[in-house]
């Protein structure tokens, strides 16, 4: 495999490295820009996904509305509202928060409604208010499954976010892009190496976000020695 | 003294689970509610603490109308027990004790100061303190959660089947342990159970339900054991047969009462004074 040889030795070649198309500004950009994406779209998802596990209420409505969103081509969206906006990097952001929300969605409502009922029920009974319920039962116990849409969205972004640049929104598609049109394929797979880095870096991250925030009684009820427990397969492919 | 009167309950879906409804559970004694599953027990449990409101008729605690009181402060002031303990899984046995006082804004370290005392009143080692809900057997977690219940002093405790989950041994160590606990505490309890054993050994008043939240008699064990209302109360409590029907036999040492099966259950001895409740 010559080209991935080559792919690999255009990665180490320390002079595609610094200036504004180095792989390390553009990796820097490509992060800020998913960076920038999870955190619109935790501010938009959360609170909506929050709200319809807590209450029940309008699951009706915005699971299959971000249902059909996901089935939206991430490239089409793109191109639809950089003809609105222009190009830069507006476009991608708002493309790239569409393709994020239905995860992060799912993953707030789960994880309030995989709390055993009576657990919430004895809350109230106890004379917790709705809030105290939200902020001290269902936010830490719904924690874990939370963090997990956040994991998948993650990935999903990264990964898109290769887009972007196709609207010079910047980031890591730079090289895809150029050696697609210079014919430069270790440039074009090299590049792509650099984006798996990067999603399996944030894998690695938000799974050991993940565990962390399982709350202490909670963990404690699984076995000490996780050698035990069988791999869950969580590769998720999107 | 929690008044009912007239209560009804029709849920959402349509079924009555309580059709008007009324009694008074004196304060200061224990009330419990017996009856077959879906009489109406933990609707008519739950609108005291008003998890549930009713759809028509009032209840009073004290004269006062709970309608016209706050839910959460209501909820404050009202020990709640259940059967699977609801104890909060992330919170320590400690912490889940100090719930409610800490909600009503006592201060952290006095109300965990508090709750492990209240750890020796329900008869659990203060080395559990520490430990989660996961890690204690059933029995101790009841226990946690009648610790729970007691934590903000109420008058008032509702108990739904609070034993039921657990085995016959523990369940009759728990049953004794919360009649200890009534003598010193003297609260007004509601307890709600489908065990008639259980109903006599702990209520000072017991009401026998039916379907609807019916009333099929009031009174006490001995009451209602020497005066069955009619035939369903009278095998409810199986006085027609099995352990409660005894009969005495004449032996050469003297007499003995048996049951219906013909074994012996007990000896006749003269009465104590008190004995009768
Ligand atoms: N939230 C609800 N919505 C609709 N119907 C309900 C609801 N809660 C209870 N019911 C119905 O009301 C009736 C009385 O229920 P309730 O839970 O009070 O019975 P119970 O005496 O406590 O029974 P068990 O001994 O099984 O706990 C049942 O027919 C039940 O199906
Ligand atoms: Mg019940």
């Amino acid at each position: 495999m010559n080209l991935l040889l080559d792919a690999i030795r255009w990665v180490f070649d320390p002079a595609n490295y610094g200036g504004p198309n180095g792989i390390d500004t553009r990796s820097g950009e490509h992060l800020a820009l998913s960076g920038l994406v999870l955190l619109i779209a935790v501010v938009i998802a959360v609170p909506f996904g929050y709200f319809i596990g807590h209450t029940g209420h309008g699951r009706g409505i915005i699971v299959p509305l971000s249902g059909g969103v996901r089935a939206l081509p991430t490239l089409g969206l793109l191109i639809l509202v950089a003809l609105n906006v222009g190009i830069g990097v507006v476009a991608p952001v708002v493309a790239l928060v569409v393709l994020a929300i239905p995860s992060i969605l799912a993953g707030a409502y789960s994880g309030f409604e995989a709390i055993d009922r009576r657990v919430i029920d004895a809350a109230r009974a106890v004379g917790m208010t709705e809030w105290q319920i939200l902020i001290r039962v269902e936010i830490p116990l719904g924690l874990p499954l939370l963090i997990g849409g956040l994991r998948s969205a993650s990935l999903q972004v990264i990964a898109t976010a290769t887009l972007a640049d196709y609207v010079s929104g910047g980031g890591l598609g730079h090289f895809l892009f150029l050696g697609l049109q210079t014919n430069n394929y270790p440039e074009m797979l090299g590049g792509s190496i650099v984006v798996i880095v990067l999603a399996l870096a944030s894998e690695g991250l938000f799974g050991l976000l993940q565990r962390l925030v399982v709350p202490a009684g909670v963990a404690a009820r699984q076995p000490k020695d996780v050698r035990l427990r069988p791999v869950r397969s969580q590769t998720a492919l999107g | 003294m929690i008044e009912f009167r007239s209560v009804s309950k029709q849920f959402p879906g349509g079924t009555v689970a309580v059709n008007d409804f009324s009694l008074v559970i004196p304060s200061r004694k224990t009330t419990v509610l017996v009856g077959s599953s879906g009489s109406g027990k933990t609707t008519i449990l739950r609108m005291i603490n008003r998890m549930i409101d009713p759809t028509s008729g009032s209840i009073e605690i004290d004269g006062e109308d709970i309608s016209t009181l706050q839910p959460v402060k209501l909820r404050r002031r009202i020990g709640y027990v259940m059967q699977n303990s609801g104890l909060l899984p992330h919170f320590s046995v400690i912490d889940n004790v100090a719930t409610v006082p800490i909600l009503s804004g006592m201060p952290k370290k006095k109300a965990r100061e508090q709750s492990l005392a209240l750890l020796d009143t329900v008869g659990l080692d203060r080395s559990l303190a520490h430990r989660y809900p996961s890690q204690l057997s059933g029995g101790q977690q009841q226990r946690v959660g009648v610790a729970r219940g007691l934590a903000a002093n109420p008058n008032i405790l509702l108990m739904d089947e609070p034993f039921g989950a657990v085995d016959p041994i523990v369940r009759a160590e728990l049953q004794a342990e919360l009649i200890r606990l009534q003598r010193e505490l003297d609260k007004t309890v509601v307890f709600v159970t489908h065990d008639i054993d259980e109903a006599f050994l702990l209520g000072d008043q017991v009401v026998i339900l039916e379907t609807g939240g019916h009333i099929v008699q009031v009174g006490s064990p001995t009451e209602i054991l020497s005066d069955p209302a009619n035939d369903f109360v009278a095998s409810f409590i199986g006085a027609d047969k099995g352990k409660r029907a005894l009969t005495i036999r004449k032996t050469p040492r003297g007499e003995i009462l048996v049951d219906s099966e013909g074994r012996a259950a007990g000896v006749l001895v003269p009465a104590q004074d008190g004995a009768d409740r």
